[in-house]
C-alpha cells in the first residue's frame, strides 16, 4: 500500500488534482482511499458527485464512541473509499487537533489493513503546514511519500518551500521522503521552466505539469472529474498522464529548502522576463 | 573557608556547603542556581533571585497560573459560582484543596461544597468550547441562582483561542448577574505567581468598589488571608474583642457581596504581600486607603500586628482595648504553649512554602523556642525577600510581560485619603503603613534563605543540616518524611487548624508537639541497616 500526502498553499488546487488523478489511476486497475484533512470537508467532492455528509469528527461527536468505518468511509468514482476528517467552523476549536484525532480513530478502526486491499491512500492536506495538526499525515507510519501541488506564482512557490521545511523535520525522524512537485498552472511567464528549476534546487524534480485549462472548471460544477465528466478531453489525458508519473515514481528525496533569498532569486531569473 | 554557621545544626562550612549543593547541576544551571541561595548576613547588602523560571529538569515546588489564579485567590470566595473552563482535572483538583472555610451570610448562598466544571472533552478541544461554556453558565445559573460567576480558563482553552470574555459579556448580559472572566491559562508567567496578578486585576476592576454604603467606625479590610483551617476567624475572633469590624477579607471567608464594599474600610491590613499587594497598591491610589503590613502568625507577631494597627487609628480609646485583649490573649496563649516547649526547644525547622508564610512561620516558631535555620518561597519575588525597597530596581522578565499591569488614577468622587497629608507621612516614616522589609528582616546571621528550591537541594538540606522538621506542602512532604524527618503542611494544614492568632498558635505547638515526638520516626531505619539480613555458616571439610 503507497501512502501519499499532498501538500500546497491554500487554493493551488490540491484537492482538484488529487482526485482527478486518483481518476487516472482507477483507470489503471488500482483501488484508492482519499483522506480528506481539511475542516471544510470539500475533498473527496468530486469523487462523490456532492460533498460527503458524514465527516469523521462529526459522527464521533454524534456517535461518542460507538463509531464504525462504514459511518465515515463512503464509496465514489470507480470504487473509490471516501474519508473526510471533517472539524470545526471557521474561527472556532482546533482543526489541527482534529486531524490527529480523525487519523488516528481511522488508524483504530481498521482502515488501513491489508484485507481492505487498498493499493494507494491519499491525505488530501489543507493549506500549509500550520501546526502540528497537520503534519499529522507526515508522521511515522502515516504518508510515505509527498508531492507539493506548486505554480510559478511567488506565494505558492514561498509556501512549497516552507512545507518542504516540515518535509525534513519528519524525513529524519519518520522516514518520510518528497515524491517531486506537481505544477499545476496558472499560466504565469516562464512557468514550466522555473518550477522546474526550483524543484531541482529543492533537490526533487517537477512530476508533472498539469496546463490551466477551462475544462476542469466545468468537470467541478458537474461535480465531476475530469476524467469522468468528459473522458476524451485533452485534460483528461494530463491526469492520467499524471497518475501514471506517480505510479512510476521511483525518485524519493529529502528536499533542501532554500533560503528566501535564493527562493527570490530564480523568480527573477525567471519570472521577470522584460 | 568561611566562618559563617547554622544555628543548633551541624557545624559545616555554608558557603563551601551551597557550592556543593549547585555543582550538582550543569555549569549553566549552577550558575542560575547560586543566585537563588543566600547565606544570610545582614551586614551586607544581599541580593536574591526570585521570579524566573525554574530549570527544566529541576522538580520544583511550583505550581501554574491557573493555580494562582483560581486554586489561591479566587476558588475562596464563597458566595459566588466558579465555574472552570477545561478538562475535568483542572476544576476538580483545585477544588478546596487548600481548605479555604466558608461561612455563608444572611442570603445564605454557599457554593464552596460544589466544583463545577465544563469538563471539555477532545470532541470540544476539535469544535471548540464556546458553546458548552455558555450552557455551563446557563445550567449553574438555572439551578443556582448566584448573584456572580467567575469563569476560569485552563491550559487548552487558551491554546484554541476559546474567547471567555465576549462569552462572559453576553451570559453577563442575558443574566443580569456579574461574569468575570479570568484568562488564568496555566501556562503563562513562571508559576503561580502570574495567576495572582490577574485574579487582582479582575477583582479590582469588577468587583471593589461598587457599592458605596456607609461603614462603622473602626472598619479594616483583611488582604491575602486564606482561611486555611479557620485562620481567619480566629484573627476575627480577635480583632472583634479590639473593637475593630472586618468589612471584607481577600479571600478567605471571602464575599463576594462584601467585596464590592471594601473600598468603604479605613485600613487595609495585608497579610500575605505576595498574592494581593496589587489589590492594596491600587486601592490606596484609587481610594486613599492605605495599607498595614501585618502578620498574625505567631503570640509576638500577632500582638506587634494588633499595635500597629492601634497606631495607625490613634485613638486612646482604642489603643487602651487593644492593649487590654493584648495583655489578656497573650497571657492565655503564653499558658497554653508553656507544656510545649520544654519539648520543641531548639528544635530546628526549615520552611519552603508561598510568598510569605515562610516569613509569617518564623515568629511563631521562635515563640515556641525552635530555631528557624532557612527559608524560601516558591513563587515570590525579590520584595518578599528583600523587602519593597528593591521594587524600583526588579526587572520585569518577559514571562510576565503578557500579564495586565493595570494603570489606576484616582476615583474623582471616592478618593478620600484616611488622613491628613501629614499624618499619612509619619506614619509611613515610622513604618506603620505602606511598608514591608520582607523576610530578610527575620533572618539573622547564622540562617540561609534559598528562592524555588528543588527536590534534590531540599534533600541535601536535610541529610547535612539535619532538620527536626521541614514545613513544605503535598508535593515534598513524603520525600521529607522518607527521611525519617516530619513534615508539616503549611498549605493546608494536614487537616488542622487554625493556626493563627493567639488560639492558633497553641494549636500549632500541640500539633508539633504530636509530630515530632510520634515514635514512628524512631522506625525509619530499616532492618537491614541495623543488622545484617544474610546468614552463613562455614563448615570445614576434611
Amino acid at each position: 500500500m503507497r501512502k501519499i500526502a499532498i501538500y500546497g498553499k491554500g487554493g493551488i488546487g490540491k484537492s482538484t488534482t488529487t482526485q482527478n488523478l486518483v481518476a487516472g489511476l482507477i483507470e489503471m486497475g488500482e483501488k484508492v482511499m482519499v483522506v480528506g484533512c481539511d475542516p471544510k470537508a470539500d475533498s473527496t467532492r468530486l469523487l462523490l458527485g456532492g460533498l460527503h455528509q458524514q465527516s469523521v469528527l462529526d459522527t464521533l461527536r454524534e456517535e461518542g464512541e460507538d463509531v464504525e468505518l462504514d459511518d465515515v468511509r463512503k464509496e465514489g468514482y470507480g470504487g473509490t473509499l471516501c474519508v473526510e476528517s471533517g472539524g470545526p467552523e471557521p474561527g472556532v476549536g482546533c482543526a489541527g487537533r482534529g486531524i490527529i484525532t480523525s487519523i488516528n480513530l481511522l488508524e483504530s478502526l481498521g482502515a488501513y489493513e491489508e484485507g481492505e486491499g487498498i493499493d494507494y491512500v491519499f491525505y488530501d492536506v489543507l493549506g500549509d503546514v500550520v501546526c502540528g495538526g497537520f503534519a499529522m499525515p507526515m508522521r511515522e507510519g502515516k504518508a510515505k511519500e509527498i508531492y507539493i501541488v506548486c505554480s510559478g506564482e511567488m506565494m505558492a512557490m514561498y509556501a512549497a518551500n516552507n512545507i518542504c521545511k516540515g518535509i525534513v523535520k519528519f524525513a529524519e525522524s519518520g522516514g518520510i521522503r518528497l515524491g517531486g512537485i506537481i505544477c499545476n498552472s496558472r499560466k504565469v511567464d516562464n512557468e514550466e521552466e522555473m518550477i522546474k528549476e526550483f524543484a531541482k534546487r529543492l533537490g526533487t524534480r517537477m512530476i508533472y505539469f498539469v496546463p490551466r485549462d477551462n475544462m476542469v472548471q466545468k468537470a467541478e460544477i458537474n461535480r465531476k472529474t475530469v476524467i469522468e465528466y468528459e473522458p476524451d478531453c485533452e485534460q483528461a489525458t494530463h491526469y492520467r498522464n499524471l497518475a501514471k508519473c506517480i505510479a512510476e515514481n521511483d525518485n524519493y528525496v529529502i528536499p533542501k529548502p532554500m533560503p528566501t533569498d535564493d527562493l527570490e532569486k530564480i523568480l527573477i531569473e525567471f519570472g521577470i522576463l522584460d | 573557608m568561611s566562618d559563617k554557621r547554622i544555628m543548633n545544626a551541624p557545624a559545616i562550612a555554608l558557603d563551601d556547603f551551597v557550592e556543593g549543593v549547585v555543582d550538582v547541576y550543569p555549569a549553566k544551571a549552577a550558575k542560575k542556581r547560586r543566585k537563588h541561595i543566600v547565606v544570610r548576613d545582614p551586614a551586607e547588602k544581599q541580593r536574591i533571585e526570585a521570579n524566573e523560571r525554574t530549570i527544566p529538569g529541576i522538580i520544583s515546588q511550583r505550581g501554574c497560573c491557573y493555580a494562582g489564579c483560581k486554586g489561591v485567590v479566587i476558588g475562596p470566595i464563597g458566595d459566588m459560582v466558579h465555574i472552570v473552563h477545561g478538562p475535568v482535572g483542572c476544576s476538580y483538583y483545585s477544588w478546596l484543596s487548600r481548605r479555604n472555610l466558608f461561612r455563608p451570610r444572611a442570603d445564605g448562598q454557599n457554593y464552596m461544597q460544589y466544583c463545577f466544571t465544563t469538563d471539555m472533552e477532545e470532541k470540544d478541544i476539535i469544535f471548540g468550547g464556546e458553546k458548552k461554556l455558555k450552557a455551563a453558565i446557563q445550567e449553574a445559573y438555572d439551578i443556582f441562582k448566584p448573584k456572580a460567576i467567575s469563569v476560569l480558563a485552563t491550559c487548552p482553552v487558551g491554546l484554541i483561542g476559546d474567547d471567555i470574555n465576549s462569552v462572559s459579556k453576553e451570559m453577563s448580559e442575558k443574566l443580569g448577574i456579574q461574569i468575570i472572566p479570568f484568562s488564568c491559562e496555566g501556562y503563562k508567567g513562571v508559576s503561580q505567581s502570574a495567576g495572582h496578578h490577574i485574579a487582582n486585576n479582575n477583582l479590582f476592576k469588577f468587583v471593589i468598589g461598587q457599592d458605596d454604603i456607609e461603614q462603622k467606625e473602626h472598619t479594616i479590610n483583611i488582604l491575602g488571608e486564606y482561611n486555611t483551617g479557620g485562620d481567619t476567624w480566629e484573627i476575627e475572633r480577635v480583632l472583634n474583642r479590639c473593637g475593630i469590624n472586618v468589612l471584607s477579607v481577600f479571600t478567605g471567608d471571602g464575599s463576594y457581596s462584601e467585596m464590592r464594599q471594601s473600598h468603604m474600610a479605613d485600613v487595609n491590613l495585608l497579610m500575605c504581600h505576595r498574592s494581593v499587594n496589587y489589590i492594596a497598591d491600587m486601592m490606596e491610589t484609587k481610594f486613599g486607603i492605605p495599607w498595614i503590613k501585618v502578620n498574625f502568625i505567631g503570640i509576638k507577631s500577632m500582638a506587634k500586628s494588633l499595635k500597629k494597627i492601634a497606631r495607625f487609628y490613634d485613638d486612646p480609646k482604642l489603643t487602651e482595648r487593644v492593649e487590654k485583649v493584648i495583655e489578656e490573649e497573650v497571657a492565655k496563649a503564653e499558658e497554653g504553649i508553656a507544656r510545649y516547649i520544654p519539648r520543641l526547644k531548639g528544635k530546628t525547622v526549615i520552611l519552603f512554602v508561598g510568598g510569605s508564610r515562610a516569613h509569617h512561620y518564623q515568629g511563631l516558631f521562635r515563640d515556641l523556642g525552635m530555631v528557624p535555620i532557612v527559608a524560601g518561597y516558591e513563587f515570590a519575588h525579590r520584595d518578599d525577600y528583600e523587602g519593597r525597597e528593591v521594587l524600583p530596581d526588579i526587572k520585569v522578565i518577559a514571562d510576565n510581560r503578557n500579564i495586565e499591569d493595570l494603570t489606576v488614577e484616582r476615583d474623582p468622587e471616592r478618593y478620600n485619603p484616611r488622613k491628613d497629608d501629614e499624618t499619612l507621612k509619619r506614619l509611613k516614616e515610622e513604618e506603620v503603613i505602606d511598608t514591608y522589609h520582607g523576610m530578610w528582616e527575620d533572618m539573622g546571621r547564622g540562617t540561609m534563605a534559598i528562592d524555588d528550591v528543588s527536590h534534590k537541594e531540599l534533600g541535601m538540606l536535610i541529610k547535612k543540616l539535619k532538620p527536626d522538621m521541614v514545613c513544605s506542602g503535598i508535593k515534598d512532604k513524603y520525600v521529607i518524611e522518607k527521611f525519617g524527618v516530619p513534615s508539616k503542611q503549611l498549605h493546608n494544614y494536614d487537616y488542622s487548624g487554625p493556626f493563627a492568632g493567639f488560639r492558633g498558635a497553641v494549636n500549632f505547638a500541640k500539633d508539633l508537639d504530636m509530630l515530632i515526638h510520634n515514635p514512628v520516626w524512631k522506625l525509619t531505619t530499616p532492618p537491614w541497616k541495623k543488622k545484617p539480613v544474610l546468614k552463613a555458616d562455614l563448615t570445614v571439610s576434611t
